[in-house]
């Protein structure tokens, strides 16, 4: 007695996979009684909570339903140099003076209580974000871990890190942090700075604070000194606060290259070092002879990682002519297969669209695409009705002069094009104001070293992609910015070296 | 097979490459589905229906054949309405006994051939050992590549061969195990199992169960692809046997979870893949009992065949 028994398909010259299967998996979602989120959350300064001197609060929402997480405190200027003075009072008065040993301890320690609060951590960054569950769990949370714990080791060992060098603290970093990882990029700005010496006001983005305040919690259970981490959050204009702010002596920023132009212009002049990791337009490119299904899943974590947010994200594909036929199929095949829905449901490959504003910058770029003559597929799925949603998406026929090859779009959102040389790919992934990222897929070691060499991106991934690791740096070139994040490279923003 | 692929046969020295560390990601994302509720259930029932109970020991007798044709009619007649398994896999001298036992079942009988599990004999004595098991009423050759010859690069060796075992097999079905355990990498798998597509396999095999590592997840989406690829290129089905080291439910489901995510829904059933393996059974059908009553039962109240 089968249970299912099907007869053979008929050739036809249009072979498609079926994978709406009668064998579905039931919901799997994870509960959110594992995670505590408060109905109101103040500011973090100077090691307890304060009410902001605005009075203003504002909501955070669930973009997978619209519904309200949280609200959170508005920072004004008052409340940024209250965060300031604290941080700075803080700097003076304890962490500059603390022996570096020491210092690691407490860094060591919110590493170790980051891991121990994994899931509830994991189970918030989904609901305020909407990231799936998978993600959050397997990757943001253990790496926001490790890079605590990574430089927590480089707390003391600065002499070796830079031999024949004094290397000090700045003293006072602004931090600013996006919304597409919010406490992973809190771990990759606070880490490096505390344990080097420096003192903290970060400000997280606003439509994904809650994290970060988990973090703040972890922080003041871990009874670091007060002042050393102020976590605020705010809008635009609190960010724009703590880049004016005079007695900040160093700002980090990862964010939108037209913001990053703007702080930069807001710099200069000023004795403030500052570091941008900006927006990323990277380019993967599958040669004829790559592994062609592995390929095929880099493409995909490469542009539906994280719906697309992610400012290292492959989201130009470029794919040799003699296999882009192939490729393309495989990849349509291929995106009717992940799973878009719930966040929390352990099942979910794709989640929410983060924000309303950025679904509808999306929107407008799949306008954009298809009115440039490219041709747009998108997956099947059903999409939920309330929230933020958007299918996998690529456009095929895609042109180097199109506006969704050379802008940054931010979404689930893959434009491929195809090339025929060595030189001509090099040539078109090289032709970006962005130079963040890059991938090389091929089977040939040599081919490898040859493009990466010869192409202008922070990080070239081969054979692989969306890989990060504490130990690695991590930036840009061009429009994407400057300065690195992660490694020992990852010290320098936040030292200065005297002989 | 296709007369079409026959006419454009591929140079298999330059089959598609893999990459191993992205092979063993992406196998691993599919441990990571959580199968839940009706899902595990229908799960379950699926894969053992999907089974090839296997006996392949030189001790075998009659009576060991009888008894597991039974288990494979009634695999646990405590739960009423259960599937039974797909095939009883047994030596060619064992054929006609499995054949009698099962009667009208339904369910198939698969031989081993071609000398199992080395192939080290020439070819017209794989030629006779097929058609024996044929005669005897199998409905399925599980035949053994020749190894050797395909690591010293005789790939129209080795293609030859198998053609001609297909030829032999009449209307049986034939399965062509690769042994991936004895080919080393994944891009030989791959080249291997291109080999047998093209050379007429209706399944292809990981393992004999007599080498280790037999089946592993990895290796099974390799072929997995490889099927697809040949499925795109030829419009023709061909069907996957993992055989050797699934023994527990949780497996088996991450390797249907591989299935329908790579080749959809047209391969989840017992036509186009199998699960070859002798103790499988017996945990699924502890699974079963399990999620009806809400409780493990003892090993022991599941029958050792």
């Amino acid at each position: 007695m089968p249970v299912t028994k099907k007869k053979p398909v008929k050739k036809s010259n249009t072979i498609k996979l079926k994978f709406d299967t009668s064998w579905s998996y039931d919901p799997a979602p994870e509960s959110k009684s594992a995670a505590t989120i408060k109905p109101q959350y103040d500011l973090f300064i100077n090691g307890e909570w304060q009410k902001p001197l605005s009075n203003k609060y504002f909501a955070t929402i669930n973009p997978a339903n619209e519904e309200k997480l949280s609200e959170v405190a508005e920072a004004n200027t008052a409340d940024v140099d209250k965060a300031v003075k604290a941080a700075r009072n803080a700097y003076e008065k304890y962490w500059k003076k603390m022996p570096a040993r020491e210092r690691a301890k407490y860094v060591f320690r919110i590493a170790r209580m980051v891991q121990e609060k994994a899931r509830e951590l994991a189970i918030i960054e989904t609901l305020d974000g909407g990231k799936p569950i998978r993600e959050s769990r397997d990757f943001d949370v253990p790496t926001a871990a490790n890079h605590f714990f990574y430089y927590a080791g480089w707390a003391d060992k600065l002499e070796y890190a830079f031999p024949n060098r004094k290397a000090e603290a700045l003293g006072v970093a602004g931090q600013i942090i996006p919304w597409n990882f919010p406490l992973l990029m809190a771990a990759w700005k606070i880490a490096p700075a505390i344990s080097t010496g420096n003192t903290v006001v970060l400000k997280t983005a606003e439509t994904t604070p809650l994290t970060a305040l988990k973090l703040a919690e972890i922080i003041e259970e871990a009874d670091l000194p007060p002042g050393v981490v102020n976590i605020i959050t705010g809008a635009g204009e609190t960010g724009a606060a703590i880049v004016n702010h005079p007695d900040i002596n160093k700002i980090a920023f990862t964010g939108s290259t037209d913001v990053g132009k703007i702080i930069q212009r807001a710099v200069a002049g000023t004795h403030k070092k500052v570091t941008l990791e900006l927006g990323g337009k990277a380019a993967n490119i599958i040669f004829e002879d790559a592994p062609i299904d592995q390929a095929v899943e880099g493409v995909i974590n490469g542009i539906y990682f994280n719906q697309g947010h992610v400012c290292c994200a492959g989201s130009r594909l470029y794919v040799q002519e003699s296999v882009a036929k192939q490729v393309i199929r495989k990849l349509k095949d291929r995106i009717e297969s992940l799973i878009v829905g719930d966040p929390l449901d352990k099942n979910t490959d794709i989640g929410a669209i983060n924000s309303r504003s950025q679904l509808e910058t999306i929107q407008k770029y799949l306008k954009i695409g298809k009115q440039e003559g490219a041709e747009m597929y998108e997956s099947s799925c059903p999409l939920p009705k309330k929230g933020f949603w958007c299918r996998p998406t690529l456009f095929t026929n895609v042109a180097q002069s199109n506006r969704i090859a050379q802008e940054e779009i931010f979404g689930p959102v893959l434009s491929i094009l195809t090339f025929r040389t060595d030189d001509e790919v090099i040539e078109k992934a090289n032709n970006s104001p962005y130079g963040l990222s890059a991938g090389v897929w091929t089977d040939k070691g040599s081919k490898i070293f040859n493009m990466t060499r010869r192409m202008r991106a922070g990080v070239i991934w081969a054979n692989t992609f969306n890989k990060f690791d504490p130990s690695s740096p991590f930036g840009g070139y061009k429009e994407s910015g400057f300065g690195r994040e992660g490694g020992l490279h990852g010290l320098l923003p936040y030292l200065s070296l005297k002989v | 097979m296709a007369a079409g692929s026959l006419t454009m046969l591929p140079d298999f020295s330059i089959s598609p490459r893999i990459d191993q560390v992205g092979v063993e990601e992406r196998a691993s994302r599919f441990t990571k589905r959580s199968i839940k509720k009706e899902a595990k259930m229908n799960g379950l029932l699926l894969v053992l229906n999907m089974i090839d109970l296997t006996t392949l020991e030189g001790k075998d007798t009659d009576g060991k054949v009888k008894q597991l044709c039974y288990k494979a009619m009634h695999p646990h007649d405590a739960v009423p309405g259960l599937p039974t398994v797909a095939a009883i896999c047994v030596y060619p001298s064992m054929v006609k006994v499995a054949k009698k036992a099962l009667g009208d079942s339904g369910i198939k009988v698969a031989s081993v051939a071609t000398a199992f599990p080395s192939g080290q004999a020439p070819r017209d004595v794989k030629i006779r050992d097929t058609k024996y098991a044929v005669n005897e009423g199998a409905d399925e050759v599980d035949m053994v590549i020749s190894r050797g010859k395909f690591h010293a690069g005789e790939y129209n060796f080795v293609f030859d061969e198998i053609a001609a075992i297909k030829e032999a097999c009449g209307e049986a079905r034939l399965k062509v195990i690769l042994e991936t355990g004895e080919l080393g990498t994944f891009d030989k798998v791959r080249r291997a199992s291109d080999i047998a597509m093209h050379a007429g396999a209706d399944f292809i095999k990981t393992s004999t169960g007599k080498i280790q590592p037999a089946a592993t997840m990895p290796v099974t989406l390799v072929m997995l692809e490889a099927i697809r690829d040949f499925y795109y290129k030829t419009g023709k089905m061909i069907g996957m046997k993992p055989a050797g080291g699934i023994s527990k439910s949780k497996l088996a489901l991450h390797y249907l979870v591989m299935v329908k995510e790579v080749l959809g829904e047209d391969w989840l059933n017992n036509e186009w893949f199998r699960f070859g393996a002798s103790s499988l059974a017996n945990d699924v059908l502890m699974q079963i009992v399990k999620e009806k009553t809400g409780v493990y039962q003892a090993a022991n109240y599941f029958s050792v065949d």
